[in-house]
């Protein structure tokens, strides 16, 4: 059973399908052949980066843009609410 | 791919109005929330009837619009036999245009009003023996065979998790499209849950009208939420938990139920589509207003993603529950009808599902009960202005 889903080439998260721990590693054979090492644990569900992306960077996942980076994110770290951000409805910007 | 080899046939119940039905049922509809008990004691004392109670019917007159289309919607619906409307008498609702209004679908439709008759106690008396009667003539009807052409879907996700994007809505979309290519109906509701994803749905709009329509109607809820101006509320904290993280990101997921097929219109809230093929139904993304909404609009079967596992029904169209969520699937065993988990786990293609889940609608089309259905969850929630959840 696979680890982790990337759905679409341009994405730069996967999504785990098991709880990982931190420290392991991931093996995709999608297209190059990439290897990511988790630097925390990564619950059931939940995304981490495929490779390092700048604050104010998109969020790609399906090949469309889910979010926005409110810091830094490194290769392997978990992405969710803590560091990325909406752009859609919100009332408390422009 | 998708091999169904002869043509598909469900087996239900013409009506006198041209109308195709997949379930009987007798529906005991209060035209406001004071007599809802009233509706519920008949129902209690007739095998066979089903009570709608909600909370609406006495709103100030600029908000009665949803309520009575939505009601006219259910009381009208296919897979309704006979409908028996329990009024109070003094509520803003107009119960006798709602009574001629469901009447226009030829059903055996009656009409009585608690404060006449002198009370709950009379008015259950004359309930029971009107709908006594009704479900004595609806067990008459028999059944006959249609094509799937005469079938109306809802697409609906509740409870989403990361399952429901990468599994789940992705096999209703396949199923989605074998109706659609069938000459059936299907409508996806749940507008707050396109935002973030309508530029995908407008590239397959059928017309430059339909394309405005799903930006208006995308705008309108935007600037609710914008009014709001609370950062996650349009995702919830089970989503949250669950592994989305925005509504862009769950809306991307959520679009994948409505397939591939061409947008033929943008419906309002329990408004019937004109015409066969794919809709959008501009609705909430509560669960239950959602449904109820999809209802009145006249589907026969509700498709619903859940990741996280949600029990809910309706009182007339069977819910088919659908996860992608192998977890899921073992825990809520009981409300789950379709495991939807294969695909994660890599037991199954997102095409092997949706073929079993297009099976499972013509099955449910042809008598099997769901398991909601058979657990009596006949949730009802007509949508209101206020008080609303996305």
């Amino acid at each position: 059973m696979n680890k982790a889903i990337i759905v679409d080439s341009l994405d730069n998260v996967a999504t785990t399908i098991t709880n990982l721990e931190a420290g392991s590693t991931v093996t995709f054979k999608f297209g190059l052949k990439k290897k990511v090492k988790l630097k925390q644990s990564i619950p059931f569900g939940h995304k981490f980066a495929l490779k390092k992306i700048k604050k104010g960077e998109k969020i790609i996942k399906y090949a469309e843009m889910i979010g926005r980076a409110t810091q830094s994110i490194e290769e392997g770290e978990h992405v969710h609410i803590h560091n990325v951000e909406s752009m859609r409805g919100r009332g408390d910007i422009a | 791919m998708n091999a169904i080899k002869k043509p598909v046939k469900i087996r239900g119940y013409e009506r006198a109005d041209g109308s195709f039905g997949i379930r009987n049922h007798v529906a005991i509809i209060p035209t406001v929330c004071c007599v809802n008990e009233v509706a519920k004691k008949v129902a209690d004392q007739v095998e066979g009837t089903v009570a709608i109670p909600h909370e609406c019917g006495c709103e100030v007159t600029t908000q009665l619009e949803i309520p009575t289309r939505t009601l006219i919607g259910t009381g009208s619906h296919p897979n309704v036999a006979a409908v028996l409307l329990i009024s109070l008498g003094c509520e803003t609702l107009d119960y006798e245009l709602l009574a001629n209004e469901i009447g226009k679908s030829k059903k055996p439709v009656e009409l009585i009003v608690t404060q006449e008759l002198g009370g709950t106690i009379k008015a259950t008396e004359k309930g029971v023996r009107i709908a006594q009667k009704m479900v004595q003539n609806a067990s008459q009807i028999e059944m006959n065979p249609n094509d799937v052409s005469a079938l109306v879907v809802g697409l609906k996700c509740g409870g989403s998790d990361l399952t429901s994007g990468l599994a789940a809505n992705p096999a209703v979309g396949v199923a989605s499209d074998m109706i659609v290519n069938m000459g059936g109906t299907v409508f996806m509701g749940e507008t707050p849950e396109i935002m973030g994803a309508e530029h995908l749905l407008v590239k397959r709009s059928a017309n430059e009208n339909v394309a405005r329509r799903i930006y208006e109607i995308i705008d309108s809820w935007e600037q609710r939420a914008k009014n709001e101006a609370v950062r996650f509320h349009l995702i919830t904290t089970g989503n949250i938990e669950g592994g989305l993280t925005t509504i862009e990101e769950k809306s991307l997921g959520a679009i994948y139920k409505a397939g591939s097929s061409e947008i033929q219109g943008v419906i309002e809230y329990a408004e019937r589509p004109q015409g066969k093929g794919l809709f959008i139904m501009n609705t909430t993304g509560d669960d239950i207003n959602s449904n109820t909404g999809m209802l009145g609009g006249g589907a026969h079967i509700i498709l619903f993603t859940t990741g996280r596992g949600s029990p809910v029904g309706t009182p007339i169209a069977p819910v088919i529950k659908i996860t992608g969520n192998p977890h899921t699937y073992e825990k809520m065993i009981d409300n789950m009808d379709i495991n939807a988990g294969t695909i994660i786990e890599g037991k199954e293609s997102i095409e092997e599902v949706g073929t079993r889940i297009f099976n499972e609608i013509v099955r449910v089309a042809s008598g099997k009960r769901t398991k909601s259905e058979a657990l009596g969850h006949n949730e009802f929630a007509i949508f209101r202005e206020r008080g609303h959840a996305y």
